[in-house]
């Protein structure tokens, strides 16, 4: 019943899809989902061991959204890999609909409900601490954005990861070097953000957050490494793949017209 | 109460194998039973409250019930929003226990007054909040809220407190303990003010209803209804801020039942409880409750 996609095609409709939520409901936040995509496409495609008929299987590898303003990716994401239908999709942010403008748990396939910043790699932590005392096989991922990391929270967890050794968490930032009001380096610049995280006691890496074979090839050696945390640094654009949303703080709010909707469908479609 | 806590929770521990103890960095001579016994299910996550309540928050999701422990205002206002998000809006089996309620740690300063907790807790949908009279009543929620599935708090006094039930009791959700039900005048006392009204009423000897509130939320609206109908006046006792406290409760339940047409006649309830207003003063447990006029007079009965 479910199409398999291509990884590139597998993230080209997920943009599709993220663009329509956000134009039918004259949301916000296209900009961050649009750049952590192929980071989605690859994970959900590639490394993550789950059933999307058995959301709930034990020995499913865990990934979550923090950024949860970021959820028409996963959303999309998720309808494309068969959780649910992806005519679910057209409900977003209607009245009634579970698929609020931040991710909600009730949802199958999404772990945790975030909307509030800094909470999911906490959360994160735990999970991981309980997939080691029960001695299981399966992995964390958990995505923040890059603005989340003012957050004190988040190095609350990420001086913890280390000392308990947690190897089975692999955190991805996405760096799109953008975050509400500002550029990153304006508002409190995280740089140098590898050293940092390297100083912390983290394994890191630093990757093209749009190159599928490199992130696929990463997620691969960061699962297998084993005896810390990982933390994959991932390069984005914000608002990647229409060129004129790319590297734009505007496209953090606004939610495109009719004119710049089918200009943003049609680029995807000739790419 | 801390001691019968962390004893009963240790005895729980031995036949529930989902028990998990998180601490941050608080429980010295407390914890130690259990983390010598249970090491695979204790963590010492460091002083670091959001960080513990989204741990503890993960561990539930994976089928711990999960007891998170500090000092009164650490675990639960420092991470009030993710016992709120993380752990009661995700519905998980996660109990903070809050250790010194009140003024139990007097001398150490407002940073260690845990006096508007309550109010804040009280407010978030699924959390049971329970505040013990005794150790006792303590052991009696470490058992309750053991078995319960879903978030819980738990508002411990400290160490010594002595023993006002005889006997060892069994608590079910939102119970009130009845200790003297003859008398008009009734108080309702919650948490550790218990002993102090029970001795009030004896050293002055007093005829009056008393009656225990280990939970805040929920109470048990049948036996309140039952009490309101009996008693010409009830005066609530807490160690904690008026607004929104127990005393709140008590007043709330009673306007509901007023207007529904369960009771035919506003009941008269005096509250005593912390006015709205810090104390920078050292002083005793004792002496703080006084200098708040957490205190009952003869004239009252």
């Amino acid at each position: 019943m479910n199409k398999s996609y291509e990884t590139k095609n597998l993230a080209k409709e997920i943009r599709k899809w993220s663009l329509q939520m956000v134009y039918n409901a004259k949301a916000s936040h296209i900009g961050g989902a649009l750049s952590m995509v192929d980071i989605l496409a690859v994970l959900y495609n590639d490394i993550l061991n789950i059933d999307p008929s058995n959301s709930k299987n034990p020995q499913r590898d865990r990934f979550l959204l923090s950024k949860g303003h970021a959820c028409t990716g996963l959303y999309a994401t998720l309808a494309l890999k068969g959780f649910f239908p992806i005519e679910n999709l057209t409900t977003y942010a209607q009245d009634g609909s579970i698929f609020l403008s931040h991710t909600n748990h009730h949802i199958p396939g999404i772990e945790i409900s975030a909307g509030s910043l800094g909470h999911a790699l906490p959360v994160s932590c735990g999970l991981a601490l309980a997939a080691k005392r029960k001695k299981a096989d399966w992995k964390t991922y958990c995505l923040v954005s890059d603005g989340e990391l003012d957050e004190g929270s988040n190095w609350e967890a990420i001086l913890f990861a280390p000392q308990h050794k947690l190897d089975n968490l692999i955190l991805i930032v996405d760096y799109n070097k953008i975050q509400s009001l500002g550029t990153v380096k304006e508002v409190i610049d995280l740089h140098p953000l590898k050293e940092k995280l390297e100083a912390f006691r983290w394994e890191v890496y630093e990757v093209n957050g749009h190159d599928h074979q490199v992130l696929k090839s990463t997620f691969e050696k960061a699962r297998d490494l084993n005896g810390k945390p990982k933390v994959i640094i991932a390069n984005t654009i914000k608002g990647k793949g229409i060129s004129f949303m790319e590297d734009k703080l505007l496209w953090h709010y606004k939610s495109p017209s009719e004119a710049q909707y089918n200009e943003a469908i049609n680029e995807l479609n000739i790419q | 109460m801390r001691t019968a806590f962390i004893n009963q929770l240790t005895e729980v521990a031995k036949t529930n194998e989902k028990i998990f103890l998180l601490v941050g960095d608080l429980g010295f001579s407390v914890i130690e039973p259990f983390a010598e016994q249970f090491p695979d299910r204790y963590l010492n996550v460091g002083i670091a409250e959001q960080n513990m309540a989204g741990i503890a928050a993960g561990l539930a999701m994976e089928g711990y019930c999960v007891y998170i422990y500090s000092i009164g205002n650490f675990p639960t206002l420092r991470c009030m929003e993710q016992i709120r998000y993380d752990i009661c809006y995700h519905n998980l089996n996660v109990k903070v226990v809050a250790v010194g309620g009140g003024y139990a740690y007097g001398s150490l300063g407002a940073s260690h007054h845990a006096t508007e907790e309550i109010g804040m807790l009280r407010t978030i949908p699924n959390l049971i909040v329970s505040a013990p009279g005794d150790p006792e009543e303590a052991k009696a929620i470490t058992t309750f809220c053991s078995n319960h599935i879903g978030p819980c708090y738990i508002r411990l006094g400290k160490a010594g407190e002595p023993i006002v039930h005889s006997k060892t009791i069994k608590l079910a959700i939102g119970e009130i303990i009845p200790i003297e039900t003859d008398y008009p005048v009734a108080v309702f006392s919650t948490g550790s003010m218990l002993k102090y009204v029970v001795d009030f009423i004896k050293n002055n000897n007093i005829d009056a209803s008393v009656y225990s509130f280990p939970f805040v939320k929920p109470i048990d609206k049948g036996a309140l209804l039952t009490m309101i109908k009996k008693h010409k006046k009830i005066i609530t006792i807490e160690e904690h801020q008026a607004q929104a406290g127990f005393g709140s409760a008590i007043l709330e339940a009673a306007n509901d039942l007023y207007s529904n047409g369960q009771i035919n006649k506003f009941p008269l309830i005096k509250r005593i409880a912390i006015p709205d207003q810090f104390y920078s003063v050292a002083g005793s447990q004792q002496y703080l409750r006084e200098m708040a006029g957490i205190k009952l007079e003869i004239s009252d009965f």
